[in-house]
């Protein structure tokens, strides 16, 4: 057991409108194997029932919790207080996105852009009627490192080039584009292609990694919009 | 058994029916926003497997669907679901439809409906191929089919053989992959999704429902949900237990609605707890990893299952495994004496678990500090499904006497319902094929529903009265008690006193806990006192929930004087089939718990002694 000072950005719409929030301050006995969530949720329980914020499964699969982490996006679930390496722990909300309370956000930009890309398998050969479609396990492969996405925003956060162009698709879009487009069931590339070959799309992106460095499954974002610019350029010759 | 979805003609008429262009005017439900009053065909509350595969057969039949969840769609708990999906494809293996059928009925120690039960794993296959054929990304055999695992409790020909290969499965993420795959197709087909909506009430008059009452979580304040046909596919209550696996959403939302208005609850006494949380914790090891190969082993450095299931050793049913476990640690035998055993992967090699189980390595390295290529993960049971649940028939209408009498307008699907498909003990992948089967078979039989109902019945001018009444009466709580005080004492007591083991004098004292929590609860006070986002108001209506679910699982542990299933009573260790092969209905009412019951649907097995 140890004590933490917890410096968490608060929000509330009722008191706060038209200020840019504030930094609450809590002091934590955190116990042996403590999360952040477990911290916020012990705060939230035991000491002051205002702090608000989302969470869900409270074991890094569902996706709800993303937060900034002092300065860094991840999952307040799966980080270890400990891990963290510092007696002072700062919480924010993710940036780029609007604030509607504490830590809580508005997703809603973050999702049109999936929906911009038509986020689902187009197949236009009819799959047979008594069986699946076969799929060699090299092929299956492909998905690997772009299907466990969780959507929790991490990557499209801490983009740079997200934050200066609100319409860039961002990195968690353009990787689950990817990932259809890499499925050797897919028929849509050329449907998908018109959504990400644009200015707001996969040329955008500058390749600065932030969003490899984000996001809390190891995925890399950034290889999977390099991919998507080759099966395009390849697509024009 | 009907195959059929409800030839509904001629069968109903509305009453008092009043044509949609008219109708608007005469709903305006008092104390509620025109602005939020929605009208659609079908509303739908929770977005898991079973409320989006119902959404896609509602909007595929071109009707007005919307889907409710006090979360985003993908953040449902269907995504934590890790192993694998049942169906006997015989992909790799011989296998058939009739043994995963035996294997469903002898998991369920002889309580599930036999009928329900055939119907499932029959339809198991179409869904899986309905899965790939959306788009899921299946692990594959070298000849490209779909791969399949094994799971406990499913074996060949009728518990006489070998484990068979059964578990369909996308690595060690079936669930996520599955739930993405059907958001992902909402979202083609367009699906009216609000998301972080949060259900408090269902409007009904006589036994039809019309529609529900639900909070707006972000901006604040009470909608209301006119509709000609209702789901629930609203998920579990694990989250009463503090060592669970499951999700903070996971509070009994749909079961507490439904007591609320005077419905029963079926089989609520048989809780699931998993043999391998996270020890501590309780998070998720699937049992996949037993699956692929993985041993229990205790402070001597045992195979314990030896001593409890030497045929099927590790892959028993998980009733059977956490009795074990419970058992090792009673006894001493706990790892140090403490309350925890180990699962060992480590024999597998770091390929296998690379390729096969790769989110059980980062759960294992991120919660317990534990690289299972390297060291054995401490594990212990778990609080982890509800075979109980909303008493429905094989269509999954909502049954308003819990035994024949159809809630008209009403359906539950999923972990929320008790069709009764898992009966006392549910065989891991059975919990995403019944989510996936029932909330399309709940999707096509509401269609055809429809086809026929034309109007809106109007709603009763007071039928978001209890909902408005309740939100008030909780922001101005200001009373001593914290509702986190209360959350916590029921989940420690729960997981001690009504856990895996269970007896008269630990679960009496339950119930007066409990008893004791819901008269602190009318003390409560919360901080939050806005509208906008507030967690704390949400999260004290969910403790009210989970509070009188807890009531209804305590009472009806005590009142079945057996063990069967995951319900074990250390004072009455036998199964006792003359007095209590039948379904529990319980009502909670302000006096008590009431009981009735009703006959197990026995078509094919009959029941015998269940040995692993």
């Amino acid at each position: 057991m140890a004590e933490y000072l917890f410096k968490i950005f608060r929000y509330d719409p009722d008191k706060d409108e038209g200020t840019k929030g504030r930094v609450q301050e809590y002091k934590v006995d955190v116990q042996e194997g403590w999360t952040l969530l477990d911290v916020l949720v012990h705060i939230k329980w035991f000491m002051d029932g205002t702090l608000t914020f989302r969470r869900a499964c409270s074991h890094g699969i569902c996706g709800s919790c993303g937060v900034t982490i002092n300065g860094k996006n991840g999952l307040a679930c799966e980080t270890q207080i400990k891990d963290l390496g510092t007696q002072v722990i700062t919480v924010e909300p993710l940036r780029g996105f609007r604030v509607i309370k504490d830590l809580v956000v508005d997703m809603e930009p973050f999702y049109d852009k999936l929906y911009a890309v038509k986020p689902y398998l187009i197949a236009y050969t009819p799959p047979p009627t008594d069986g699946e479609r076969f799929q060699s396990p090299e092929d299956r492969r492909l998905l690997d490192g772009k299907y466990e996405c969780l959507l929790c925003g991490c990557c499209t956060s801490s983009c740079p080039t997200y934050w200066a162009d609100k319409d860039f698709l961002g990195p968690c879009a353009l990787l689950k584009a990817a990932k259809f487009s890499l499925d050797s069931r897919d028929e849509g590339w050329a449907e998908r292609v018109n959504a990400i070959d644009d200015k707001h799309g996969i040329w955008r992106c500058h390749t600065i990694f932030n969003c490899v460095e984000a996001c809390p499954k190891e995925l890399n974002p950034t290889r999977a919009i390099v991919e998507l610019r080759r099966m395009t350029l390849k697509g024009r010759l | 058994m009907s195959e059929k979805f409800g030839d509904y003609r001629g069968s109903f008429k509305c009453v008092e029916s009043v044509p949609p262009e008219e109708a608007k005017e005469l709903h305006e439900p008092v104390g509620v926003d025109l602005h939020n009053v929605h009208r659609h065909d079908a509303v739908i509350v929770g977005a898991g497997l079973a409320g989006e595969y119902a959404a896609l057969e509602l909007k595929k039949a071109g009707h007005d669907v919307a889907v409710l969840t006090k979360i985003f769609p993908t953040r449902s708990h269907s995504t934590a679901a890790q192993g694998g999906i049942a169906a006997a494809l015989a992909n790799l293996e011989e296998d058939h439809i009739e043994w995963h059928f035996f294997d469903t009925v002898k998991g369920s120690d002889f309580l599930a409906d036999q009928d329900a039960a055939e119907l499932m794993v029959r339809e198991a296959i179409t869904v899986v191929y309905e899965y790939e054929h959306m788009g899921v990304p299946f692990s594959r055999t070298p000849d490209g089919k779909i791969m399949q695992r094994y799971f406990g409790g499913h074996v060949k020909d009728f518990g006489r053989g070998p484990k068979v290969l059964r578990a369909c499965m996308a690595a060690d993420r079936t669930g996520h992959a599955l739930l993405h795959c059907l958001w992902e197709n909402c979202v083609k087909l367009g699906v009216r999704f609000y998301p972080e909506f949060f259900v408090l009430d269902i409007i009904t008059e006589g036994d039809r429902c019309l529609g529900l009452v639900a909070w707006d979580l972000i901006n604040g304040g009470v909608h209301v949900f006119h509709a000609k046909a209702v789901l629930f596919a609203s998920g579990g209550y694990a989250r009463l237990f503090n060592i669970s696996t499951n999700s903070r959403s996971n509070t009994a939302d749909g079961l507490a609605i439904m007591m609320d208005n005077g419905f029963p609850i079926e089989d609520l006494e048989f809780v699931q707890f998993h043999p391998t949380g996270i020890a501590g914790k309780g998070f998720l090891i699937t049992e996949g990893a037993r699956g692929e190969g993985g041993y229990l082993i205790n402070d001597k450095g045992e195979r314990f299952m030896t001593r409890y299931a030497p045929s099927k050793m590790e892959l028993a049913p998980r009733d059977i495994v956490s009795r074990a476990e419970w058992q090792e640690i009673m006894e001493g035998r706990g790892i140090g004496g403490q309350e925890y055993l180990y699962i060992d992967l480590r024999h597998l090699g770091a390929e296998k678990i690379k390729e096969r189980l790769p989110q059980i390595r980062e759960l294992s390295m991120k919660f317990a500090g534990v690289d299972p290529i390297e060291a054995p993960i401490p594990i212990q049971p778990t609080a982890h499904y509800s075979m109980g649940g909303i008493p429905t028939d094989i269509n999954c209408r909502v049954l308003a006497d819990g035994k024949s009498k159809w809630l008209q307008g009403m359906w539950a699907a999923g972990e929320c319902a008790c069709v009764s498909v898992h009966g006392a003990n549910r065989l891991g992948t059975n919990s995403l094929l019944d989510a996936s089967v029932h909330g399309r078979r709940a999707g096509k039989d509401m269609a055809a529903y429809l086809e026929v109902v034309e109007c809106w019945e109007p709603l009763p001018v007071d039928c978001a009265k209890r909902a408005i009444e309740e939100v008030e009466w909780v922001l101005n709580a200001d009373g001593d008690e914290r509702p986190g005080d209360i959350r916590e004492t029921m989940q420690v007591n729960m997981y001690r006193k009504c856990g895996v083991f269970r007896n008269e004098q630990e679960l009496t004292e339950m119930y007066d806990i409990i008893k004791d929590l819901q008269r602190r609860y009318r003390n409560i006070r919360i901080d939050d006192k806005g509208t906008r986002f507030n967690l704390d108001l949400e999260e004290t209506i969910e403790l009210r929930h989970l509070l009188q679910t807890a009531e209804v699982i305590v009472a009806g542990a005590l009142n079945r004087t057996e063990s069967r299933g995951a319900h074990w009573r250390t004072d009455y260790p036998k199964r006792d089939d003359e007095n209590w092969l039948k379904h529990t209905l319980a009502w909670r009412t302000e006096e008590g718990v009431r009981f009735d019951y009703k006959p197990v649907v026995i078509t094919r097995f009959q029941p015998e002694e269940r040995k692993y």
